[in-house]
């Protein structure tokens, strides 16, 4: 069953000096508990795309369908934690806007940060957490307010290479373990064939869609295991060759 | 414990932590005592200068008139009084500019012109409109520190991290929220410094005011003494605002520390 599907959407930035086409035509149907990730060259209006799914940004044109009582969870470039916060205030930052702080989802946000391996530094404060424990912290505070699809826009690209590996094997079971729909922007081929269940190829700017990929792995697991599937390469291979990178 | 060389090293620091402090003490008694020691010898003018003992005699007298503490108590009221609504009614107003983007935008010229301006040129204007009373002083001097705690505090406001009001916006979270959960907050620090700079322009403001206008105050004493010719009383009213300036300083500086606790 399709969550989210939008289909046409195009979306123009307007500047005093001229208008810049920044989505052509893109079209998405989203299934529930489905991983899609998309990639194309940087600056291809992939975060615009996502800023208009969660209603940050209007679409010029183009129809995007949602079940009303789903609830969207997104996840910005960097952790965006708040220093003046300890890491338990952080994870309640989004009840808190809500005014949503029951006991229920108190409990939930404590069982969360006990699970992922934060137990102890609930009273601690963001500067004094690695960056993969920040990412997390980061995570939690979007799960904590049971969003129903998530919203990743190049969450690791902050992190150094072996972090974000580990960051993003910790954050993909995180999020199948909490059976969330989840979008995520990357600029990092082999990032979206490790986690993804479906890519979708944009063009560069004004962007259109220029190919989807099922990704098929034999044994998959977790992301750091399917870097190792067979058809790890083909995926790869195939996709630079979409995105045709020009130094 | 300790290492030795760790000992050592927080020895060093101590020696060292002392010395600064030994030192500074140094050079304000070396000031005093070579001031005190110019004018025992004649090689200064004390009808100019002053002495370090006329500036306490001078002290002493006003003390057994009672007038001491009414004057330092004048001064201090008027710079807390406009402190206060200059501190406090600059946020205030930094906040709609940062609320209403439309606004901010018609009044920047304005603020530009006001903070150019050389506050003491409204003075008479001032005078004339308020009287001759404590304020027209009060008013003086927020007009003096309001202009530059608007443009200050607006600036800084407009500088949180784009990012992180996106992340408020997911949350669909209102403007005010916004601004009690993330602009506030995160410019905690920036509002401490604003204050300190307040503190040091409102007693540039009081002590003009009080020598447009004004019957009693330090700013009075140091007028009345310069139009009688008795520097003494110039001199020690310089010493009292110093030493005021510098309390209400730490005085600041005790609160910022009582709050981050």
């Amino acid at each position: 069953m399709d969550i989210l599907k939008v289909k046409n959407l195009r979306k123009t930035y307007h500047t005093k000096k001229n208008e810049i086409l920044a989505v052509e035509d893109f079209s998405l149907n989203l299934k529930q508990g489905e991983f899609v990730a998309i990639v194309g060259p940087s600056g291809c209006g992939k975060s615009t795309i996502l800023s208009i799914l969660c209603g940050l940004d209007k679409a010029s044109s183009g129809k995007i369908e949602i079940d009303k009582n789903l609830k969207f969870g997104y996840m910005l470039q960097g952790d965006n934690l708040f220093d003046w916060r300890n890491i338990y205030k952080n994870c309640l930052l989004g009840l808190e806007l809500e005014n949503n702080l029951t006991k229920e989802n108190i409990n939930y946000v404590n069982k969360l940060l006990d699970t992922y391996g934060l137990k102890e530094f609930k009273k601690a404060y963001p500067n004094n957490l690695s960056g993969g424990m920040r990412q997390r912290v980061s995570l939690i505070r979007t799960l904590a307010t049971k969003p129903d699809i998530l919203f990743l826009d190049e969450p690791f690209s902050a992190l150094d290479y072996q972090t974000r590996l580990a960051v993003s094997d910790d954050v993909y079971q995180i999020i199948k373990k909490e059976k969330k729909s989840a979008i995520m922007i990357t600029h990092d081929i082999s990032e979206a064939i490790s986690m993804a269940d479906r890519i979708i190829v944009l063009t560069k700017r004004p962007s259109k869609i220029k190919n989807i990929y099922e990704i098929k792995l034999t044994n998959r697991s977790t992301p750091i295991q399917n870097r190792k599937a067979k058809e790890f390469a083909y995926y790869y291979d195939k996709i630079w060759k979409d995105i045709d990178y020009h130094v | 414990m300790y290492s030795n060389e760790h000992k050592k090293y927080l020895k060093k620091i101590k020696i060292n932590n002392f010395l600064i402090r030994f030192t500074q003490i140094l050079i304000i008694f070396l000031i005093i005592f070579l001031w005190q020691y110019a004018a025992n010898h004649n090689l200064i003018n004390t009808f100019i200068s002053s002495s370090p003992k006329e500036i306490v005699k001078t002290i002493i007298n006003l003390y057994k008139d009672g007038t001491l503490f009414h004057h330092i108590w004048i001064t201090f009221y008027e710079v807390i009084i406009s402190f206060l609504i200059a501190t406090l009614g600059g946020i205030l107003i930094a906040t709609l500019l940062w609320r209403f983007k439309f606004l901010s935008k018609v009044i920047d010229p304005y603020l530009t012109i006001l903070n150019s301006l050389p506050k003491v040129s409204l003075g008479p204007i001032i005078i004339i409109i308020a009287g001759a009373s404590a304020k027209s002083i009060i008013i003086m001097a927020l007009f003096i520190s309001i202009i530059i705690t608007i443009i200050n505090v607006k600036q800084a406001f407009n500088n949180v991290d784009e990012n992180k009001i996106r992340l408020l916006k997911s949350f669909k979270s209102k403007p005010h929220q916004i601004f009690f959960k993330l602009i506030l907050p995160s410019n905690y620090n920036n509002l401490i410094n604003v204050c300190k700079v307040n503190i040091g322009l409102i007693f540039i403001g009081v002590i003009m005011g009080e020598f447009l206008v004004s019957k009693a105050g330090v700013g009075y004493l140091i007028m009345y003494g310069s139009q009688v010719f008795n520097l003494n009383l110039v001199m020690t009213g310089i010493i009292l605002l110093s030493v005021m300036a510098t309390l209400l300083y730490y005085l600041i500086v005790f609160i910022e520390k009582r709050l981050q606790k």
